[in-house]
């Protein structure tokens, strides 16, 4: 489905400010997040690239952050409107603190607010460029949500962004199972993070894996995943395609 | 400089299918579970089906789920506004006209959501409003909305005659089949829509409103083939078996047996 926007700056005098300030396009990118609930809470992959085009420009960006004491957000898409949501956030959650009520966002209502936030700046055309992941857990309820760039949100038990949704979540949707241990929940996340790394263009081999549970946030430090490429297609990889067709 | 195209489109069809049954003292709302953006699957298990609270009104909408949850939203605090100024809560017929007025009131930026209003009216009989994007509605004894409702609304007008607008005039608002009966089509409509539409399908969701309260059933669809065909073909029979002409009808479920006993092109 088509759509214009109608950007005239024919008239660059009258329109000096106003048209170029919406987002047209993302320029560095981050790739999939795949996360999903296990016995104790939530569990997040990324890996830590952050391309500008075809170039693979950063490899040191962290994609998944602590929010308040429930929530863990990760996001794929233009990096600079994830920092920008993280400011967001941050006033969020400073308000909320100054209550000092003993309340503290959950991850349902963090979820929501994001949900708000990318659905108005949809219906003024000027999106931020993400699809967000936010996992948390409070009074002993795991929560996993998602949302998209033009406001489309749910939740489920195992949510993956980008190339995560075509590779990862077939994965996931075979092997989940409820009450994962710690153990087997990163491997079925490594699992997932592997798949990615193979056919993922933007994916680089330098991944951490974020964990939430009721006693809090712990982010792991940056590490590799074993690769396999003695596959006898790798060797020779232009057997099959001698000669023209 | 030339105009600009945009490379990102503020709508996404998420698909799905909902379906709305009225009957005298019933109405029966149902829509299936699947999100899903482009040819993926977001989620296998997300609910169509939004409960007004207002004096037996459920709102069903398929299309784009972002727009599909802010309408939810401004309806639910425009009936909340209601109530507080009027001290009571707003009926079917009331709802129906808001959410005409609240579709076309973005009529030149359109929530893209197809609904299906089903309830009791004041008078306790069933009624289901159907509308298009942006609000033009009518009252109407049976619907289907959403990326299914071409193969469903075709059967619906073959099965529930007398509701139809093809008898012109309508000669009832409301169907004669007995609840029961009216949840059973349901399940069959579903049943052949999962199999033709790639954004139908996962479970069905059924509300069944009727003045005493709600009900809701939950159905899988279509996951192998036979297990899908043994329930379709058990619904079929029991549709015809209460037709009273066959006797072969002791309801045996393989797939096999039936094909050598009736020549159903059907399967």
């Amino acid at each position: 489905m088509t759509f214009t926007i109608p950007i005239d700056n024919g008239d660059a005098l009258k329109n000096a400010e106003t048209d170029s300030q919406r987002t047209l396009y993302p320029y560095v990118t981050g790739t999939s997040i795949v996360a999903i609930k296990y016995k104790d809470g939530v569990l997040m992959a990324s890996d830590m690239g952050g391309s500008y085009g075809s170039t693979l420009r950063y490899k040191n960006i962290e994609r998944v952050k602590a929010i308040g004491k429930h929530s863990l957000l990760g996001a794929s898409g233009e990096i600079s409107d994830f920092q920008e949501i993280l400011r967001y956030l941050d006033e969020l959650v400073l308000n909320d603190n100054m209550w000092d009520d003993g309340n503290s966002l959950g991850p349902k209502e963090v979820h929501n607010y994001l949900t708000r936030v990318m659905y108005n700046r949809r219906n003024k055309f000027n999106p931020l460029w993400n699809t967000l992941v936010l996992g948390g857990v409070k009074n002993g309820q795991s929560y996993l949500g998602m949302v998209s760039m033009i406001g489309v949100s749910f939740e489920d038990n195992h949510v993956a962004t980008g190339f995560g949704n075509h590779l990862a979540r077939p994965i996931l949707r075979d092997e989940w199972h409820a009450d994962l241990s710690f153990e087997d929940g990163v491997k079925l996340l490594e699992k997932c993070m592997r798949v990615l790394l193979y056919r993922d263009r933007s994916a680089i081999n330098k991944l951490q894996i974020a964990k939430i549970t009721e006693e809090g946030v712990t982010v792991s430090q940056p590490y590799s995943l074993k690769t396999f490429w003695e596959f006898q297609a790798f060797h020779n990889p232009t057997a099959g395609a001698q000669g023209s067709w | 400089m030339t105009k600009q195209h945009a490379n990102w489109s503020p709508y996404d069809n998420n698909g799905g299918t909902c379906v709305a049954i009225a009957g005298s003292d019933y109405c029966v709302i149902a829509a299936d579970t699947r999100m899903s953006t482009g040819y993926s699957i977001l989620s296998r298990d997300y609910s169509k089906i939004h409960n007004c609270k207002a004096d037996k009104a459920v709102l069903s909408s398929s299309g784009f789920q972002a727009d599909v949850k802010a309408l939810q939203k401004v309806l639910k605090s425009r009936h909340l506004v209601y109530q507080h100024q009027h001290n009571k809560q707003m009926s079917c017929p009331a709802m129906a006209q808001l959410l005409s007025n609240t579709l076309y009131f973005k009529r030149f930026f359109p929530y893209y959501a197809f609904n299906v209003l089903g309830g009791l009216d004041e008078e306790g009989k069933g009624c289901v409003f159907t509308y298009d994007a942006v609000g033009s509605y009518e009252k109407v004894g049976y619907s289907a909305q959403g990326s299914g409702s071409t193969l469903i609304m075709p059967f619906l007008d073959n099965q529930l005659k007398s509701p139809s607008p093809l008898l012109l005039p309508a000669q009832d608002a409301i169907t004669p089949l007995s609840e029961p009966e009216a949840v059973d089509l349901v399940k069959t409509v579903f049943a052949s829509a999962t199999e033709r539409d790639i954004y139908t399908g996962d479970k069905l969701e059924i509300m069944i409103l009727k003045a005493d309260g709600i009900r809701t059933e939950v159905m899988e669809l279509r996951k192998t083939l036979s297990e899908c065909w043994q329930h379709t073909l058990s619904i079929v029979l029991i549709r015809i078996s209460t037709l009273g002409s066959l006797c072969y009808l002791e309801l045996c479920l393989k797939f096999s047996c039936v094909v050598n006993r009736f020549s159903f092109s059907y399967l």
